[in-house]
């Protein structure tokens, strides 16, 4: 669309804007939900996988001679059971380990047996000749010249001239306008400084699970848990070197991804070892799986410089962002510079991101990958440098903030954009202004997303009793049924609890995308409504047919065909369901389509205010107030947005104060557990309030923006900027936990 | 013309250039022609990218129309979670 409209198409609603109970809410409560691990088959064996004890070694050799010769197994598989030409050959890779084992946890071979016992004893019957190597598990120390070079083929790109070594920098990105240097030289005042944060896992209650049953031929089906089974049947299609079309993959509920399930792990594996057993293969992975080889968040260094005049005005920004991706390229380095100082305009400003392999799980999304670490640094540079110049945090940043017609600091001008709307909300709303205990502080982040739409097919069917079918292909991770229910519900004009929605598997639709970018309440709902109003297009065509009248002089109002133009009035409106009654005499069954290439997701910006309590004498921090401010466009379903607000601030909580991957000398992993690896729990968590901003998307019929990953940009910054203000020192390190506080606060004295 | 702009990381691979000028009515034609016109940047932009028309966000936009004073920011391709 080249042309801007100046409002949404619709404005004024009758569902879409109100909390209806969620329709999947009694199957999840009463456990009739069926997740990953619920599924079972006839005959079905248990797979499991034998994985690398080592952070990097050669494997000399892998003999399963032993393990295929105990009573019970009927399958065991390595890499040599996988396409050798699979298109993705990081994947092929990360799946089932090849020459070398690239981190502790990475798959090295995988059996079937008819027990978990069997099953358990054939992986001890796996003799693997290891070549142990050097190995390198810190962003900084896998940059270096002298490191452990993880792959023989990575040469830095992105730089000039052309590296003539491997490294294990994958890649240097660079975005930016204006003359950095010269802002600098125009700056009043200038604060630069280092920061790090940890690897974080999204922490999902539900590991990952699926069953495969797969004939000798390839054909077959996947239940699993995942964000995406349209990629996970074309990926598994790769890996196995078959066509697409003889796997049916369907999306079991599922027990939060957060990113985490925007690719496969187990799912290849299970295939594999159906398809050699001929029988329906079951694999869950362990809590310590999870751990170790799903795939956490980047760890990040970085350094950030923003200089500003006295009257806040910022004259140059710079940041130099180093992502830890584990195994294999692809860390978000490139997100993380392009959302650094996404929220202010800037005459001058320059952002590098380094994306680096370590002998690490390979990186996955965690909802915005990559934003949160890149906010955590600049944030906080920006509300030490508002201290500095004696100006309030939220006015210095609605004095440089991003606005309609701007250009961005990663380049385009913004369209219609909510920051300023947020921080103003921001201001004046009463936990700025409340007072403050003891060694409490207070802080304030902005957050970035772009959100994005990408591939959806959706289907509308009217059932005879004029209740409606909804078919998405979008695995709902956060209430999405719901929304997409409620706009059906609004185009049609009846009521929600008239409207059913389903995940269909990946032979019912044609292709869609993940469940990611925020995407769904804004591309699938887009797909909705097109659908809803193709579907309206037909019933109105049968009305005209009933009423032997032209189609074109029908109308659909308030959920009933009416006749319009010359015949208005003539005949009896009809409803929905009474043109569902006469479906078959009027022409069969009625239903409505919709495939697209969703464009037109709006950015969406967010202010949080966060108020912790720090302890002097441990160094525990305790956040005692929470606010998130976020514009949502037009909030289809206001309870899930909140909802989404809410969860983005918890997980923000966590990854702040107390989850971190923690690896040894020997380059394993120490805290593989829930009860090592430390997430919040209900009772480290304040009440989160919440505020939605609508400032409509204009590329959307209704002015949807994403809400789901925006929520996570700002808790890191937010937090501590807030805890540096109770310790009466500056935090730069996460997570900020108890030794990490007591040093800070030692150190400052 | 439609200006199309490069992240800056690749302006080594367009002889420096951060800003080019092509003859261009959708997306894929811009990117052929810029393909074209500096073959170092052919291989980013195989392994696939994320454009701006005009300030809007496309993850992937194969036949996006532009118009003749459109202005095209080149990203890489977007990941979301």
């Amino acid at each position: 669309m080249l042309d801007k409209p100046n409002k949404p198409e619709k404005q004024k609603f009758n569902v879409v804007g109100t909390s209806p109970l969620r329709p999947d809410g009694v199957d999840k409560v009463t456990g009739r939900a069926r997740f990953g691990a619920d599924m079972v088959a006839p005959g079905m064996l248990v797979g499991k996988i034998l994985r690398s004890p080592h952070a990097h070694a050669r494997i000399r050799s892998i003999d399963v001679s032993k393990a295929e010769a105990l009573s019970g197994v009927k399958a065991v598989v390595t890499k040599d059971d996988f396409n050798a030409d699979a298109e993705d050959q990081d994947v092929l890779y990360n799946i089932m380990a090849r020459e070398k084992a690239l981190y502790d946890g990475h798959a090295v071979a995988a059996v079937a047996a008819i027990s978990q016992s069997v099953a358990r004893r054939a992986l001890a019957l796996i003799e693997v000749d290891y070549e142990v190597l050097p190995h390198v598990t810190d962003v900084d120390e896998a940059m270096k010249p002298d490191a452990p070079v993880l792959h023989d083929h990575i040469f830095t790109e992105g730089v000039e001239p052309k590296p003539t070594k491997p490294s294990n920098i994958a890649q240097r990105y660079e975005f930016g306008h204006g003359d950095v240097e010269e802002g600098f030289s125009e700056a009043d005042v200038i604060v630069e400084r280092n920061f790090k944060t940890a690897a974080t896992h999204q922490g999902y209650i539900e590991p990952h699970a699926c069953l495969a049953n797969i004939a000798n031929d390839g054909s077959g089906e996947l239940w699993c848990c995942t964000q995406g089974h349209y990629m996970v049947r074309n990926t598994c299609a790769s890996l196995l070197g078959i066509d697409v079309s003889r796997l049916r993959v369907t999306a079991s509920e599922i027990g939060g991804g957060f990113g985490g399930k925007t690719t496969v792990f187990i799912e290849p594996v299970a295939a594999a070892l159906s398809r050699k057993a001929g029988r329906p293969v079951k694999v869950v992975m362990s809590r310590n799986e999870v751990f170790r080889a799903s795939g956490p968040t980047s760890s990040t260094s970085s350094r950030i410089k923003i200089g500003a005049k006295k009257d806040g005005t910022i004259t140059a920004a710079e940041s130099e962002l180093n992502y830890q991706g584990g195994a294999f390229a692809g860390a978000p380095a490139d997100l993380g510079a392009m959302c650094s100082f996404a929220c202010y305009v800037l005459k001058n400003v320059r952002t590098i991101g380094y994306d680096v392999v370590t002998n690490r799980p390979k990186q996955a999304a965690y909802r915005a990958p990559g934003a949160p670490m890149a906010a955590f640094s600049v944030e906080s540079v920006v509300e030490e440098l508002a201290g500095k110049i004696g100006m309030d945090p939220i006015e210095f940043r609605i004095k440089n903030a991003a606005r309609e017609g701007e250009k961005s600091s990663y380049g385009p001008k913004f369209r219609q954009v909510g920051l300023v709307e947020t921080l103003e909300e921001a201001k004046a709303h009463p936990h700025y202004s409340a007072p403050l205990g003891p060694n409490q502080g207070r802080g304030v982040s902005c957050g970035f997303w772009f959100n994005f739409g990408g591939q959806t097919s959706t289907s509308l069917s009217i059932n005879i009793d004029g209740t409606v079918a909804l078919a998405v292909g979008t695995p709902d991770i956060g209430g999405s049924r719901a929304s997409m229910c409620l706009m059906a519900a609004e185009e049609l004009g009846i009521g929600y609890e008239q409207v059913r929605a389903i995940i269909a598997d990946t032979s019912s639709l044609g292709y869609n995308d993940v469940t990611d970018g925020s995407r769904v309440t804004f591309a699938s709902g887009k797909a909705t409504i097109m659908a809803a109003r193709d579907s309206i297009g037909k019933l109105c065509e049968r009305a005209a047919k009933m009423w032997d009248i032209s189609p074109d002089a029908v109308v659909w109002e308030e959920g009933h065909a009416k006749p319009a133009g010359a015949n208005a009035g003539e005949f009896e409106p009809l409803s929905l369901a009474e043109i569902a009654a006469s479906a078959e005499s009027t022409g069969g069954p009625i239903a409505g389509h919709h495939e697209v290439n969703a464009s037109g997701a709006g950015t969406s910006f967010a202010t949080h205010i966060v108020d912790s309590e720090v302890d002097p004498e441990t160094g525990r921090v305790q956040v005692t107030r929470y606010t998130v401010i976020q514009d949502a466009g037009k909030a289809v379903h206001p309870a899930y947005v909140e909802g989404q607000f809410q969860g983005g601030a918890a997980q923000g909580i966590g990854w702040a104060i107390n989850e971190e991957y923690i690896y040894g000398e020997d380059g394993r992993l120490q805290n593989a557990g829930f009860l090592d690896y430390r997430i919040p729990v209900a009772s480290d968590l304040p009440m989160i309030d919440t505020k939605i901003v609508e400032v409509p998307n204009l590329g959307h019929p209704y002015g949807v923006r994403g809400v789901g990953e925006t929520s996570i940009v700002p808790p890191l910054a937010a937090i501590a900027n807030s805890v540096s203000a109770a310790a009466g020192v500056r935090l730069t390190e996460l997570p900020m936990s108890p030794p990490r506080v007591l040093k800070a606060i030692d150190e400052n004295k | 013309m439609v200006k199309v702009m490069l992240w800056g990381s690749l302006k080594p691979a367009a002889e420096g250039k951060a800003e080019i000028h092509v003859e261009a009515s959708n997306v894929k034609q811009m990117l052929d022609a810029i393909g074209k016109a500096h073959p170092g940047l052919a291989p980013v932009l195989e392994r696939g990218v994320s454009v701006a028309i005009d300030g809007q966000m496309h993850r992937v936009a194969g036949y996006e129309p532009l118009r003749e004073d459109s202005e095209v920011y080149i990203f890489p391709r977007l990941e979301g979670g």
